[in-house]
């Protein structure tokens, strides 16, 4: 049971990354992993809420199919994601503030973040237990975290200093970047875990 | 009249993935084959159409508080209606789509044009819009999926045409693997939004986005 979760976690983190394995969650990647404090805090409440989902998820799973209505899992996945979205929002708002104000902005946007959403209908998929659909949640949320990061990083340096040509600039060679992080990830790929 | 405005602008203009960045995620993920590509492209544009037809008639039933939650309840409903379809017509598609196919629920493509388009437009100016933002995008995905195909297999068209198997172009131990792996999705993106970019900068007008030649 405990290497079961540990080689789950250890290879949503690593070998199966979700943005450079997975293709899970591009849209922030790109658009908000500008400088790493912003980057940093997407990945933390990212993680967060795709834990929390994971867990909460599972249990509609259950009871979706306990009632016959497993084609409905699409449709009840988002809402409860939406709804989880609104309830931290909510509940960080009113106890934490402090870390309200740092997540604010992208709090809202994690709904629309397919990461979650994949996370959690890859649970669904797999037929995992309930913790080890918890702990896949948090570790791909952790890797997110982790390629949002290390991207974030590199951005930074690339704005300053690199010189490439003119039509690559902006986007075009943040993808380029994201490619060979991604080559660089694949190595992990014949890592046995346990 | 304003209808071709609008064709205009979702395939070239304002086209979806090239220049608003949206829906990346499923743009880099599905393009291993033409296949998969154009099944993914036209399974967005039939559903884009429908939610953005669906929008605009009930555009002013919904109350503006909770639009964003009614959006996405019509949105996953058409989602899970083209996905039980696709499992039961086409099950190779749906096999090698995967998880992609209910992710369309979060595909910022369709919410956004729900948002900004289609809650304030006619019904056939809705219509109209789905359809030219939807091919746009499909535009896209067959331009990366016949170039990382190619390039990756060594294949056209493999599922598609000749009766499904495809033509073989040149043997497959000379093709470049790495296409086919998310790498490879990175690259050729990354690629094509440059080469849009380019053409961009030396025209004015943003016409003609050829074959991705640039990769």
């Amino acid at each position: 049971m405990l290497s079961r979760i540990v080689s789950v976690s250890l290879s949503a983190i690593l070998a199966e990354n979700f943005i450079f394995s997975r293709f899970l969650g591009i849209c922030p990647f790109v658009g908000v992993a500008g400088c790493r404090d912003t980057a940093v805090g997407m990945g933390l409440a990212v993680t967060f809420v795709m834990s929390l989902a994971s867990a909460v998820c599972w249990w509609v799973d259950r009871l979706l199919t306990a009632l016959g209505l497993a084609y409905l899992q699409t449709l009840a996945f988002i809402l409860v994601i939406a709804s989880l979205v609104q309830f931290v929002e909510m509940f960080l708002r009113k106890n934490i503030p402090s870390l309200y104000r740092s997540l604010g902005i992208y709090l809202p946007l994690i709904t629309t973040n397919c990461a979650v959403l994949g996370a959690v209908l890859l649970n669904a998929q797999e037929g995992s237990g309930f913790f080890e659909s918890v702990f896949f949640g948090a570790a791909a949320g952790l890797g997110f975290l982790l390629a949002i990061t290390l991207f974030a990083e590199v951005r930074e340096r690339l704005d300053y200093s690199a010189e490439c040509p003119k039509c690559f600039e902006g986007t075009p060679i943040s993808l380029i970047t994201a490619a060979l992080i991604a080559l660089a990830f694949m190595g992990f790929r014949g890592m046995k875990i346990l | 009249m304003k209808l071709g405005r609008i064709f205009r602008e979702g395939l070239v203009k304002n086209n979806p993935v090239l220049s608003l960045l949206l829906g990346l995620c499923s743009t880099m993920a599905v393009t291993t084959s033409l296949f998969n590509g154009l099944g993914m492209g036209l399974s967005v544009t039939v559903i884009l159409c429908c939610c953005n037809v669906c929008i605009s008639l009930l555009r002013r039933l919904i109350p503006d508080s909770v639009r964003i939650a009614v959006y996405v309840v019509i949105i996953a409903g058409f989602v899970t209606v083209v996905d039980l379809l696709l499992q039961a017509l086409l099950p190779a598609l749906s096999e090698s789509l995967g998880v992609f196919i209910p992710l369309i629920v979060v595909n910022c493509i369709i919410i956004g044009r729900a948002e900004a388009f289609a809650s304030r437009a006619s019904v056939p100016e809705a219509f109209a819009d789905g359809l030219s933002q939807g091919l746009g995008y499909t535009a896209v995905l067959v331009i990366m999926s016949v170039v990382r195909e190619l390039l990756g297999s060594g294949t056209f068209g493999a599922g598609v045409f000749n009766g499904g198997a495809g033509w073989q172009l040149f043997p497959e131990e000379y093709a470049c693997s790495y296409l086919i792996l998310p790498f490879g999705g990175f690259l050729t993106l990354g690629c094509l939004i440059a080469l849009v970019q380019h053409l961009r900068t030396r025209r004015s007008s943003p016409e003609s986005r050829e074959e991705g030649g640039a990769c």
